[in-house]
């Protein structure tokens, strides 16, 4: 996370070993295994409370887990050097900008606490940044007087200074209206596809999972369902996941009918 | 409190480890100096005319009952210089910057933004305790300073027009100086900057211990400013007790 910031970017393979992890004494995470290939969009997607954002905070290092192990290109994350080599991201549900800081300050934060560029190179960057998710000139707003998608789009940027291998998304959608969401979307497969980025999507919406992803990973109490192409994930007859896939609002259609 | 007194040494360790970059954070430090000053100097000032005033007006007329009013000006240099405006101020930037800090951070805590951080691999530790612990560890000797000169005029001013002491400007300084040397306002701000990280190192340690949501942020205010209180009116004294070795 901490090296310098350098191209040509390169996503990184991921993988999750037997993880494990209990809060007082409830085990959220029942042994998860699986892999993420280089480059890929990899989508966690389940109903809330299974342990996805749990899962993601594994990911990234800001929980230990009880048993198990995260590898990067084979390497455990926990072994030293090895968040420094692998710089990764994260885009937090909420956006988690700092709301003292203006909007090109949070951008340009990693740069400038770790003196990775002169100022005025990083304002460079940061306005370049802006312009790829679409927020060309808001550098001096405050968070406090952006809409929940720009406030979104503002943390997607501030990953993309990191020019992160892996870049992890919490929830990117959620309380967004349906243009934002699609635009919110469209930013993550771009930037996949631009700068070959491992994403690694955490959300319960289906319509952002199905659009976007190359391989999906349905989860629910704390375990791995499944793992395959969306394809493979929407004819998978068990009943939990058709559960998940099928919810919808039936209230209108049974009012209609009595 | 006290079974959290292990993490708020080891926090107060990691920020003193963290000393070397304080030219870094330069900033930061100069904004919580301003907004430090800004917020308390006034108060200051308020508070410690009248402490000096009325200690004064306590002990004034019992020593001229006993023909010693010449001596107000040293008890009222020594108590407020040694005891009152390092602890009072202490106290009064605990409730003022104490839990304005543990707020913040804790907000910062509850609304992930110190996760944000830590994925930037930047340390909440050099971020944010850091130029909170080295601003108000300057700014509180330099309001003791002030509420020492306020609470010995407040003082002069009461044993002056106060007809039961009514002694003379001239006759209560020149008690002052014989009776209140250097050492004794250096005892008094050294008390001070002991307080003031104990303030800073609390109020800190709270904001990021805070879990929850608004009602987990408003316990860490209560929990900064109450634990800050209690351990400054303890530490004191021992450090007064300390401290006497020297006089």
């Amino acid at each position: 996370m901490n090296a310098p910031a350098s191209p040509p970017q390169q996503g990184v393979r991921v993988i999750v070993r037997g993880l494990r992890r209990l809060f007082d004494g409830q085990p959220v995470l029942k042994g998860l295994n699986f892999e993420v290939d280089r480059g890929e969009i990899f989508v966690v997607m389940g109903p809330s409370g299974s342990g996805k954002s749990v899962l993601l905070k594994h990911i990234i290092g800001l929980e230990t887990p009880d048993e198990g192990e995260i590898l990067i290109e084979g390497e455990s994350i926990r072994k030293p050097g090895v968040m420094d080599k692998y710089r990764m991201a994260m885009v937090f549900q909420s956006g988690a900008l700092l709301n003292s800081l203006t909007v090109g300050e949070n951008v340009g934060l990693y740069l400038a606490e770790h003196r990775l560029k002169p100022p005025e190179e990083i304002a460079r960057i940061v306005a370049e940044k802006l312009e790829i998710v679409g927020l060309k000139g808001q550098e001096h707003r405050f968070p406090a007087e952006l809409s929940g998608g720009m406030k979104k789009r503002v943390a997607i940027a501030r990953a993309l200074v990191v020019e992160p291998h892996l870049i992890l998304y919490d929830e990117p959608t959620s309380e967004l209206d349906p243009l934002m969401a699609v635009t919110v979307a469209d930013e993550i497969v771009k930037l996949n596809r631009r700068i070959h980025v491992t994403s690694f999507v955490v959300t319960h919406d289906r319509d952002l999972a199905f659009g976007i992803a190359d391989r999906i990973a349905l989860m629910a109490e704390g375990q791995i369902l499944m793992v395959g192409k969306p394809a493979e994930v929407r004819n998978n007859p068990h009943p939990q996941i058709q559960r998940f896939l099928t919810a919808d609002f039936n209230l209108n259609k049974e009012r209609t009918s009595s | 409190m006290f079974e959290n007194i292990g993490e708020m040494l080891l926090l107060f360790w990691r920020t003193v480890q963290a000393l070397p970059l304080l030219w870094r954070h330069r900033q930061k430090i100069y904004d919580q100096l301003f907004e430090i000053g800004n917020a308390s100097l006034l108060m200051a000032c308020i508070l410690s005319l009248f402490i000096g005033g009325v200690i004064a007006l306590q002990t004034g007329p019992l020593l001229a009952e006993r023909g010693l009013s010449a001596y107000i000006g040293g008890i009222v240099g020594n108590a407020i210089c040694k005891e009152l405006a390092p602890v009072m101020m202490s106290i009064l930037i605990a409730g003022r910057i104490g839990s304005a800090m543990a707020a913040e951070i804790g907000s910062m805590r509850v609304y992930q933004e110190i996760d944000a951080l830590r994925t930037m691999n930047i340390s909440p530790v050099h971020y944010l305790v850091l130029p909170r612990l080295v601003a108000i560890s300057c700014a509180l000797p330099i309001l003791v300073i002030f509420s020492i000169m306020v609470g010995w005029m407040g003082g002069a001013l009461v044993a002056v027009y106060n007809n039961k002491i009514g002694i003379s400007f001239p006759a209560y300084f020149s008690n002052l100086r014989d009776l209140v040397d250097l050492g004794k306002v250096v005892n008094g701000l050294l008390k001070s900057f002991i307080f003031a990280v104990v303030v800073g190192v609390v109020s800190c340690h709270q904001g990021l211990q805070t879990i929850g949501g608004p009602r987990g942020i408003g316990r860490s205010v209560t929990k900064a400013v109450v634990n800050s209180i209690v351990l400054i009116l303890i530490l004191d004294y021992f450090v007064t007790r300390f401290l006497m070795y020297f006089d």
